[in-house]
């Protein structure tokens, strides 16, 4: 073997070797912090975490109130932001073809799409809770509601565009007007990658913090009333994990350990529900 | 030929011409299609046969940048007239296309779309028509138990036959037909031609197709293309057996193409 | 014409039944033209809601940083002051310790990034490329507050007990980079914030990275392999250049994500309003300083600079967001592909 030769498979075997390297890497922090969340989440899981609120430190305690206040402001974030996504995503994909907006949207949205949330967060605090002088659960709900909207609008235009136009002319080689062949037609053959995204957009909310840090605030008693701040597993964590009491750090696990699970099963039955690739950004 | 009747014309095409932007993709062209005849249109690819087809539904409008000048009469109407409504035009020229395109809906409810555009129908004489469209496409013994379930659903000669059948349906005047057998296999496409030869009786049919065997099985009339121009327009038979043009014979013999 | 005979029994068609059907009237149709403009203003209009919102986004910060803007001027953007009792703020620190932390996720984060992505498409079988693809979807999709957590609880000691002492004894003796790995092992630290950072930046650009790879035409890299090129070599010579505009826009992706996090920042940074030249000291980032402080903040002065340093935050990161977006549509207008 000349030794021009030996020394490039030297370097191949070299670099694909560090390459593996790197595999091994990421697996490895990966794993790490999964073994860290189970084996400290699930010390402080059982039925008590779904049935008593919040404790005062020291005491014995649960999360409900944060769980149910998370769901209840998830969900009206979905309820809000998913139209909004789809309807302009559906402007995008289906009337898109010339002027000057649908671009532009599409550049903006994308960028909207990975902006910091706690800047969102900041700006529902001054257009909201600044003019309303308190903190409530709708300024979080808010905040949520406009990052699912992104995520909501990319999967609906993507999908949308993965229909084949023959289907669109199918539709309207029958003399269907423009708005049926979309709504009758289209909006349809697209419905498991639509309902894809809005489970992707949920996987993305649930495990956000930044956002309801100056929206909903805490609250340390259950309630259902949006107009106060409300208690929420994110910012319920990160108080109980920042302080000193250990009931309340072993509880921000078995938190944590929720929310993990909450936003890895969204995702796994959102891509599974569609094997189409849908780009992480 | 078996058949005397002196046809009307359908569709007579007055100096039409076509064009992608500034590329213009057919060159001036003048024929008629007769009624209740099957005109096919042969050529070898990218000689333009679909885009004309598109142009007798107006189809093209639905991109921007395309653009057809000219005269199509339709029963003496312009059919290219901006004052037209399309939706109209569509309800009576109808469609079928290359691959099977059946909506995301039950068998039943994609035969009912069409339908439902244009027409308010009882339960019953929906369910009428519908039994009446598939039995026509020949369809209907092998999707009689099955209605309510998906389209997709069907094989890829049944999904060809619910089109068409979808596209009876609505009682067009006049059926369009792009390569309609080119996806399906021998069988299903032995199927589709002998519909073709039932449905002529009560439609006017144009058909394109790159099948020249299919062409001169099916169709009364042919029309050659050739790289935008109609070369060619005239009876099946004398444009197989004794073509006025060379290219059309070149064509035929498989000199080319 | 000869008629094809099929074996095919011949459905004679029944004759046509006598449906009484009523036709579409002109008000009908006038109707559907009008749903027709409704539909499609209704998508224009939430459509145009979206690209408002990112200038709405702008204006509102704006307003509110004006008191402190008027009282800083461009001194805010070089005062390390911070006192919230005389109402100093200056936004040096936190954007130091923005771009810093950002700077080192970056440094570990593109060739690990770049290691996984190579993997992914030259080296795995096929029956790993889906595992490891999930993987790293995995880890994209953890939350941020838990990889600060584990940051603080689990990494940091066990960094200050045994890789921290090493560092400043080893590397904190060579010239010139020497004083960055000084002082005591504490564990948390932008040191420390930077490495976690870089944890959740490379599941993005790894991502971005693959799928840049993968959109090279196998016969380019055929004709590379013709010549007796080995993997490595292709890779570096013929895969990278092809997709290098992809390559800075999908790094400049994973930079705008570590700009913007706050959560994993917030736990292990430590919180201190003073540039110290070691790493392993403490700092702050702009993230974190809104995160700890913002609730807190007591007077107009105080917030306003807070919202100033956000809006700081918001227009770097906007740029570096769009300058990906414009790099990876060049890549694609390049490629006829679709972004």
């Amino acid at each position: 073997m000349i030794p021009i030769y030996r020394r490039r498979r030297l370097i191949n075997a070299f670099n694909l070797f560090v390459s593996m390297l790197a595999v091994a890497f990421g697996l490895f922090w990966l794993g790490w912090i999964l073994w860290t969340l189970f084996s400290n989440g699930l010390q402080a899981i059982d039925w008590t975490i779904f049935t008593q609120s919040t404790p005062p430190p020291g005491s014995n305690g649960g999360l409900a109130n944060a769980i149910g206040g998370s769901l209840l402001m998830t969900t009206i974030a979905v309820i809000i932001g998913t139209p909004v996504g789809i309807l302009a995503g559906t402007y995008l994909a289906e009337y898109g073809r010339g002027g000057w907006l649908a671009p532009a949207t599409r550049f903006i949205n994308d960028i909207l799409l990975s902006a910091p949330s706690i800047v969102i967060g900041l700006f529902v605090y001054a257009v909201y809770v600044a003019n309303v002088k308190h903190f409530s659960g709708w300024a979080g709900a808010c905040a949520l509601a406009l990052i699912v909207i992104p995520v909501v609008l990319k999967t609906t235009e993507n999908m949308l565009r993965l229909i084949p136009n023959s289907l669109r002319e199918a539709a309207a080689a029958l003399g269907a007007p423009r708005w049926k062949i979309i709504t009758m037609v289209t909006l349809r053959a697209s419905r498991a990658g639509i309902l894809t995204g809005i489970l992707l957009a949920v996987a993305r909310i649930a495990g956000e913090t930044a956002p309801l840090l100056f929206t909903a605030l805490n609250n340390q008693f259950g309630s259902a009333n949006l107009n106060q701040p409300i208690a929420n597993l994110p910012v319920v964590i990160f108080q109980f994990a920042m302080s000193p009491y250990n009931d309340w750090q072993r509880l921000a696990w078995g938190g944590a350990l929720l929310i993990t699970v909450a936003v890895l099963a969204f995702n796994i039955i959102g891509r599974t529900l569609f094997r189409e690739k849908i780009p992480l950004q | 030929m078996d058949d005397t009747t002196i046809h009307a014309p359908k569709i007579k095409i007055n100096n039409l011409s076509f064009y992608y932007g500034n590329y213009q993709a057919l060159k001036p062209m003048a024929f008629e299609i007769l009624e209740n005849q099957v005109t096919a249109f042969i050529g070898p690819s990218g000689c333009g046969k679909s885009t004309l087809l598109r142009t007798f539904n107006r189809m093209y409008e639905l991109y921007p940048n395309q653009q057809a000048r000219g005269e199509i009469l339709l029963d003496g109407q312009n059919i290219l007239d901006p004052r037209q409504d399309v939706n109209m035009l569509r309800a009576k020229v109808g469609m079928v296309f290359q691959k099977p395109t059946p909506f995301p809906m039950s068998v039943f409810d994609n035969i009912a779309f069409g339908i439902k555009l244009y027409e308010s129908l009882s339960r019953r004489e929906l369910e009428e028509r519908v039994e009446w469209a598939l039995r026509k496409a020949a369809l209907w013994e092998e999707v009689k138990d099955k209605l309510n379930q998906s389209g997709t659903s069907l094989s890829g000669g049944q999904q060809q036959r619910l089109c068409i059948a979808r596209a009876i349906a609505v009682k067009p005047e006049v059926l369009l037909l792009d390569e309609p057998a080119s996806a399906l296999d021998p069988i299903s496409t032995a199927h589709i031609e002998e519909l073709i030869h039932e449905l002529k009786e009560d439609y006017t049919i144009a058909i394109v197709t790159h099948n020249m065997q299919q062409a001169a099985r099916v169709s009364e009339y042919t029309a050659y293309m050739y790289l935008g121009e109609l070369i060619e327009f005239g009876p099946t038979d004398q444009i197989f057996v004794k073509p006025k043009r060379k290219e059309t014979e070149d064509y035929i013999t498989g000199r080319f193409g | 014409m000869a008629s094809v005979v099929t074996a095919i029994e011949r459905v004679k068609s029944p004759p046509t039944p006598k449906i009484i059907s009523r036709p579409l009237t002109a008000a009908r149709l006038g109707r559907q033209y009008f749903v027709d403009l409704v539909f499609l203003n209704t998508t224009r209009v939430f459509a145009f809601l979206v690209l408002a919102l990112l200038v709405g986004i702008l204006i509102s910060l704006a307003i509110s940083s004006l008191p402190s803007m008027r009282a800083f001027g461009f001194g805010f953007l070089t005062s390390t002051a911070w006192d919230p009792v005389t109402e100093k703020f200056g936004a040096l620190v936190p954007i130091y310790g923005t771009l810093v932390t950002s700077f080192i996720a970056l440094l570990i984060g593109i060739p690990v990034s770049f290691g996984i992505a190579l993997f992914l498409t030259e080296l795995s079988p096929n029956w790993l490329k889906r595992p490891l693809g999930i993987a790293i979807e995995l880890l994209a999709g953890i939350p941020s507050i838990i990889y600060g957590m584990w940051g603080l609880f689990v990494f940091a000691p066990i960094f200050a007990d045994y890789v921290q002492p090493w560092l400043i004894k080893y590397v904190g003796a060579l010239p010139i980079i020497g004083p960055l790995f000084s002082g005591i092992p504490q564990g948390i630290g932008m040191l420390t914030a930077g490495i976690i950072l870089a944890i959740m930046v490379i599941p993005f650009i790894a991502s971005v990275m693959r799928d840049v790879f993968e959109l090279v035409p196998p016969l380019l890299k055929e004709s590379a392999y013709g010549l007796g090129a080995t993997t490595w070599e292709v890779v570096w010579h013929v895969v990278l250049p092809y997709t290098k505009v992809g390559v800075v826009g999908g790094i400049l992706l994973g930079l705008g994500r570590a700009l913007g996090e706050t959560m994993a920042v917030t736990f292990v940074i430590g919180n201190a309003h003073q540039v110290y030249t070691s790493l392993l000291a403490p700092g702050n980032s702009i993230a974190s300083t809104l995160a700890n402080e913002f609730t807190e903040a007591v007077g107009n002065l105080y917030t306003s600079a807070l919202v100033e340093l956000g809006l700081l935050l918001f227009l770097i990161t906007v740029i570096v967001l769009a300058l990906a977006k414009l790099l990876l549509l060049q890549l694609a207008k390049g490629e006829g592909a679709q972004t």
